[in-house]
């Protein structure tokens, strides 16, 4: 049966892997593509474009650090100049007060600032760089300008107990809106779950504390909350659905139907410079692999949750399951569940946690 | 919060609808975008910080005159409630 094809809704769009960060659970790839291979700006201005005739009405500029490129300026006026909604998704670092007047002038709507924790020693220990001051004037700044701004915090076990401070923080900054979205466990987190994964205690807790926020600020902070899926019933949509509403596009052009998908194993990513986007969004082998129901093994196959969850995320299959075509291991009806069960059982077992020698950080590198 | 009659909403910096010439009006904001067409269009183009909600309410009964008037106002000032609590619009 043919599968119609959806429109896609979003583009994430992977600027750069280079980073002034250098976070444990960072969402690029192990492989970091190297600053050589990233697409100069004409061609992203040639993107932009198809991505908008594709349907598109955003784009995410994210990274690594977006403004670690000094054409970004000339990015966002193409985006806007093709008719999307621009979100720039950054550490701050790298921003002034000129430069940030530059950006809003070339007419970005929104910008997302990452912080690592609500005071400086442990997003320091994070991200293996002192910022937190930096963060502050930026948020500060970006309050003079008529575009959106989103707070974003990066959860985990070594910060969650820092809830209230972050959000006695966000108060007081007052933004649009504020996420508290929990590690999500691929790449560079992954290598680093067994010191980033909340314990059941953490997490209720927070729980408690995000639902009286969230009645709190209602009406003035939209506060989005991302869950840890581990601990979750049945899986998230990932990606709202693979090759159905976003397309993430790497430095050097490849297009990927989200962050991880190079892990999978036989996998063939077509590029920019090669295809039309519209080509590679409706026809490519990695596009197709996993879109609609037709790949769908038991139990997903005749459950009544895959028109809402799409079987969960073909990443988390492989690196739990080792096979991407597996329903969702943390789903409470996959056989594999048994795998997350195991690492909650001795995340939560009472006692100090064990700590194995040579059980460090792995800190994300700069590509070359 | 039920809108004052007095006040005039205006979307919020980052929140705004695409361009006129596009196939479909959508509003644009943060990680989401909502289709807009018939009066939810008609209502958000008019959330402009100059448009009072009561002559929100005028300017549709009349678009909508075969609707119940009372109707109309309460299906408006439910619409931009909501529109509110998500942080797409103030009430100036």
């Amino acid at each position: 049966m043919a599968i119609p094809i959806p429109t896609p809704l979003a583009l994430v769009a992977e600027l750069t892997h280079r980073c002034p960060l250098h976070c444990v659970y960072c969402s690029n790839p192990l492989e970091l593509t190297p600053r050589g291979r990233e697409l100069p700006a004409d061609v992203w201005a040639r993107v932009l474009r198809e991505a908008a005739d594709l349907g598109v009405l955003q784009v995410d500029f994210t990274g690594g650090e977006p403004l670690a490129r000094p054409d970004f300026t000339e990015l966002v006026r193409a985006a806007r100049g093709a008719g999307l909604y621009a979100s720039l998704i950054t550490s701050g670092l790298p921003l002034d007060e000129k430069r940030l007047e530059e950006i809003v002038g070339a007419g970005i709507d929104h910008i997302q600032l990452s912080f690592q924790g609500a005071r400086e020693e442990v997003a320091a220990e994070i991200s293996g760089t002192r910022t937190h001051a930096q963060k502050l004037r930026v948020a500060g700044w970006v309050k003079r300008h008529r575009v959106a701004l989103t707070l974003n915090f990066v959860i985990h076990r070594q910060n969650l107990d820092q809830l209230e401070d972050m959000l006695a923080l966000t108060e007081e900054i007052g933004p649009g809106r504020v996420e508290f979205a929990h590690v999500q466990y691929y790449g560079w987190a992954f290598q680093n779950l067994k010191r980033l994964l909340p314990t059941r205690e953490q997490l209720d807790r927070s729980l408690e504390i995000i639902k009286q926020a969230e009645a709190r600020l209602r009406g003035r902070i939209r506060v989005e909350y991302v869950v840890p899926d581990y601990y979750a019933k049945y899986p998230k949509a990932c990606m709202g659905g693979w090759g159905r509403k976003v397309l993430l596009i790497k430095p050097d052009g490849d297009v990927l139907p989200c962050h991880a998908a190079n892990v999978l194993p036989g996998m063939k990513f077509e590029n920019v410079n090669v295809q039309p986007l519209r080509r590679i969004w409706e026809e490519s082998d990695a596009f197709r692999k996993f879109r609609g129901e037709d790949w769908m093994p038991e139990p997903c196959r005749s459950c009544d949750r895959r028109t809402q969850d799409f079987g969960g995320c073909r990443c988390q299959a492989f690196l739990l399951a080792k096979d991407a075509a597996a329903a969702d291991p943390v789903c409470s009806l996959s056989p594999q569940r048994k795998v997350v069960d195991a690492i909650l059982a001795e995340l939560n077992a009472p006692g100090p946690p064990v700590r194995e020698p040579g059980d460090e950080w792995l800190y994300r590198p700069n590509p070359a | 919060m039920t809108p004052s009659l007095e006040s005039r909403p205006r979307l919020v910096p980052g929140c705004r609808l695409n361009e006129k010439t596009q196939p479909s009006r959508v509003l644009l904001m943060p990680e989401r975008a909502l289709r807009l067409s018939g009066p939810s269009l008609e209502i958000v183009e008019r959330c402009d910080g100059q448009h009072t909600v009561r002559q929100i309410v005028s300017e549709l009964q009349a678009l909508y005159s075969k609707a119940e008037p009372q109707k109309v106002e309460q299906d408006i000032l439910g619409y931009l409630e909501r529109l509110q609590e998500q942080r797409a619009l103030d009430f100036e």
